[in-house]
């Protein structure tokens, strides 16, 4: 896989994370305070960097096909799910990911709870971003983790998201509000597509057998998932009219 | 006890989902991958086969319900 390639991967996937994590932080700092907020995203952000910072040289010191093999079934097996979920929204089984309406529900919830002080700090605003962050950069880390493992380049996939991470909070300081512009069911599409295109890729390898043309056969398993994927959404849409 | 077994829903709801099936799927193909090698077929051509099956069982199951 090309430098060039793996950077645009993370990134891509990162964006999506982050974009849904700024959401959170935003609803938690605009109804519960920025203090508590900021405080819970630098705690999840630490938390995270001591995850990749652990467990990505721990993996290089695993034999390249026993990791091609477990990261190629763990990221088919999620990036499986993101495709479907995908599918499912493409062609209307779904409803599609609505990050206002994620925005005005999370304002909602936080607006609700009541207040407790821990630290200093408003103790709901600060766990709420902290799990925000940390879960949805959990997802991030994971593809960090296991992109850059499998080509022993874990700095070049933590560069992708870490574009992906300023791009997001830049843009996210300039709007103040949710990312509602970002396309940003196509881009699940998108990493769904990605995720599983590698996981085929990789769980192949892990378990033995030679794809023709070794790493130039990418493209073609891409295209293969591409083609797979939209002939799934035309169908599922033909069945959604016939039955409607 | 009640901490290990949430660290490890968590886990299986990130990895695994809503649909244990594709992820049992994903273990089936790979596995007979793998014995088609070790019987000498260079089996690359199963995982997209198994991908396409899982995938579609999987979105039909999702199209019923």
């Amino acid at each position: 896989m090309t430098a060039g390639f793996l950077i645009a991967s993370a990134f891509l996937a990162s964006a999506v994370e982050f974009v849904e994590a700024l959401t959170i932080v935003l609803a938690a700092g605009i109804t519960r305070g920025w203090r508590s907020a900021l405080a819970g995203l630098g705690a999840a952000t630490l938390t995270l960097a001591v995850i990749v910072a652990a467990l990505g040289p721990a993996l290089t010191l695993i034999p390249i096909d026993v990791l091609r093999l477990v990261v190629g079934a763990l990221l088919l097996a999620f990036g499986l799910q993101w495709l479907r979920k995908a599918i499912l929204r493409a062609s209307g089984y779904k409803a599609l990911h609505d990050e206002a309406e994620i925005f005005a529900r999370e304002q909602a919830e936080a607006r609700a709870a009541g207040h407790e002080e821990r630290a200093g700090l408003d103790w709901y605003g600060f766990t709420l971003a902290f799990k925000g962050v940390l879960l949805e950069g959990l997802e991030v880390a994971f593809i960090v983790i296991t992109f850059g493992s499998t080509q022993g380049r874990i700095g070049l996939a933590a560069l992708g998201a870490g574009i992906a991470l300023v791009l997001v909070a830049v843009i996210g300081v300039l709007v103040r509000g949710p990312l509602t512009r970002v396309p940003e069911n196509a881009l699940k599409f998108s990493v769904g597509v990605m995720l599983t295109t590698f996981g085929i890729f990789w769980s192949t390898e892990g378990a033995g057998a030679h794809w023709p043309g070794d790493d130039a056969s990418l493209p073609g398993v891409l295209a293969f998932v591409v083609l797979l994927s939209f002939s799934a959404v035309v169908t599922l849409r033909r069945r959604r009219v016939a039955f409607a | 006890m009640r901490r290990i077994r949430a660290f490890g829903l968590f886990w299986w709801d990130f990895v695994v989902g809503d649909d244990w099936r594709s992820a049992a799927g994903v273990v089936i193909a790979i596995g007979a991958t793998a014995v088609l090698v070790a019987g000498g077929v260079d089996a690359w051509w199963l995982m997209p086969a198994a991908v396409t099956a899982v995938l579609w069982l999987s979105l039909r199951r999702a199209a019923v319900a």
